[in-house]
């Protein structure tokens, strides 16, 4: 019933190892209430690992769309970056810890790069995010030295966890521990002087700049900030599916993006800390809800369809609703 | 020139072209020099597209200008990028929303306009010393907003929103303060309100200022010096005797015929 054992779509989307989750495990036909109470625990099970691992993703998102309104589309290449520098740290021999320390600093510099192009050279923000995420394609294929790199047989983060009795609870608890360290640090840097004139490039650039605030620099340093989350989050995901693949990273920011409007929906968040846990909560409801698809029957070549669409319905609801109440008053209604 | 330490700006021979060797070439400031002195109080006026705000806009450094040269406080500042030149000048403008940034709370606000001109570290944004202190401040405006520290700005209204960045161009004392219409968005009970707390402001602290404004009352019986623009040229210069002792009566039929602009001519009394 679970979809992604075998299938070669694992590739972008990690396949759902049942034998992981010791209740989901023993899926069986439909029988009785027990058996449905198993699985709905698995669904549970695999979206918490999942939302967790992806949080990275939408806390970079927040920061570059909402903190900065940049609208960054690096972020499908600085995922694939951080899972390709850290296969290719692991294979080379070295220690996994290293390798996830350097594809963040180099998720960072990918992020930098966009916001160069973006500030120097003046090129519109999207398009700096898609040159950037087109090039980095091509870097990592070059990282990599082929499209897929498996590394079940190497010592990665999670390999001490195998062992472990309480596999799944140790495992959660270790990126929640990444993750909310993570947005505890983002919350407390963004109460800064520098991140008050973060915010405020984002919210107000013309007033930050007139009281002598650099903004190109805010930018392109906000933007690798974001791009290392990103990036610490495609280093963690290809070892926790255990490879890095060139096509991991396809329609990331989208789903960060879904994430992050479930999340705001949700919370209704104002402050930053909200914002950021939200971005969290969000990441979760959304694997909720892929998971719950994909075993209602939803098809995994469907899933990018079922993301872009669940964001434009989302994104296009006000204005639909607005739209419909303007026809209605015109009506006299 | 301008190292007169009585002189807090000195403007030289000032020029700025819009679209340059296009059909809609436009010179927007044509040859202007101008020295304010230290603790003056300018009011600008002129019509729309006299280049009123292109004026402010080249001192601000908003635009960088195609001749001539601008010292603030005896420094040339010609060519300097805004953000560079921030900590000379504190800048008001016509609209509420640009002055502060709504999604960030009040006491955030008034923090980033202390450290105007200064670098920005890693130490925390708004310490208990600081929020003690506007406190204070903001008793000022007699608002209510010493309770409301930690709102955010988008819940005050535009005149709330223009006296919080009144109190942030002052917070740090600049050399120079601009505003450019800042009570113009405002209805008439609220634009006096900001108008007299800009009063008492400007003279507890003797800011060197220049305003624009399109209400020729305020022009008239406001500040120590009046100039009119028009077409990018300083009309008239109005100082001393001559503009304490100045009536609207006056202007309008000595300068009536470059008034053309309604707009001007028909802001009700004393709005």
């Amino acid at each position: 019933m679970f979809c992604g054992h075998s299938d070669p779509l694992g590739s972008e989307w990690p396949p759902l190892r049942l034998e992981s989750y010791p209740l989901a495990s023993n899926l069986r036909p439909l029988t009785s209430s027990l058996v449905i109470m198993d699985i709905l625990f698995g669904i549970f099970q695999i979206s918490l690992e999942q939302g967790l691992a992806y949080a990275l993703v939408a806390l970079g998102i927040v920061i570059s769309f909402r903190i900065l309104a940049f609208p960054d589309l690096t972020v499908d290449g600085s995922f694939v970056l951080g899972g390709a520098v850290v296969a290719k740290v692991i294979v080379l021999g070295y220690s996994p810890i290293m390798g996830i320390v350097l594809a963040v600093l180099i998720g960072f510099a990918a992020g930098c790069a966009t916001g160069m192009l973006n500030t120097r050279l003046k090129i519109n923000s999207l398009l700096a995010g898609i040159l950037i995420m087109t090039i980095l394609y091509s870097i990592n294929l070059r990282v990599m030295g082929r499209s897929n790199t498996p590394l079940l047989n190497y010592v990665t983060i999670f390999t001490p966890f195998e062992q472990m009795k309480m596999k799944w609870l140790s495992m959660v608890l270790f990126f929640s521990l990444i993750v909310f360290a993570s947005k505890f640090l983002t919350d407390l840097f963004l109460h800064t002087q520098i991140g008050l004139a973060m915010r405020a490039t984002g919210d107000n650039e013309q007033m930050i700049r007139t009281l002598g605030v650099n903004t190109e620099n805010i930018t392109v340093f906000g933007l690798g900030i974001s791009n290392a989350f990103v990036a610490l989050s495609g280093a963690l995901v290809a070892q926790h599916q255990g490879f890095a693949d060139i096509g991991m990273g396809i329609g990331m920011i989208v789903a960060g993006l879904a994430a992050i409007i479930i999340g705001e929906t949700l919370l209704r968040a104002k402050s930053v800390g909200m914002m950021t846990f939200a971005a969290i909560l969000g990441s979760f409801i959304y694997r909720l809800i892929i998971t719950i698809g994909l075993w209602l029957g939803l098809a995994p070549t469907d899933l990018k369809m079922a993301t872009g669409a669940m964001v434009i319905l989302a994104l296009g609801f006000p204005a639909l609703k607005k739209g419909k109440e303007e026809r209605l008053h015109l009506r006299g209604i | 020139m301008g190292y007169d330490l009585e002189k807090m700006v000195v403007i030289e021979n000032l020029r700025k072209i819009f679209n340059r060797n296009t059909i809609d070439e436009k010179v927007a400031i044509d040859g202007i020099g101008l020295e304010v002195k230290k603790g003056e109080l300018i009011t600008v006026i002129g019509s729309n597209g006299a280049g009123k705000t292109t004026l402010l806009n080249l001192i601000a450094g908003t635009y960088l200008p195609d001749e001539g040269k601008v010292f603030i406080d005896g420094r040339e500042v010609t060519l300097l990028p805004e953000h560079q030149r921030a900590k000379y000048l504190g800048r008001i403008f016509q609209n509420p929303l640009m002055g502060t940034a709504s999604s960030m709370t009040i006491e955030e606000n008034l923090s980033m306009a202390e450290l105007r001109g200064k670098s920005r570290g890693l130490s925390w944004g708004v310490t208990k010393k600081q929020r003690e202190r506007y406190k204070g401040l903001l008793k000022i405006l007699e608002l209510g907003l010493e309770e409301r520290l930690s709102d955010s700005v988008s819940l005050l209204s535009g005149g709330q929103r223009q006296c919080l960045t009144l109190l942030m161009a002052t917070l740090s004392l600049p050399k120079l303060l601009l505003l450019d219409e800042h009570t113009a968005s405002l209805d008439p009970k609220t634009a006096e309100k900001v108008i007299n707390l800009t009063d008492r402001i400007l003279r507890e602290n003797e800011l060197t200022t220049i305003m624009i404004t399109h209400n020729m009352n305020q022009a008239i019986n406001f500040g120590d010096r009046m100039i009119m623009l028009h077409e990018g040229k300083i009309q008239f210069d109005i100082k001393g005797e001559e503009k304490r002792r100045l009536t609207l009566e006056e202007v309008v039929k000595r300068f009536g015929e470059k008034l053309e602009d309604e707009t001007l001519l028909c802001k009700p009394v004393g709005g």
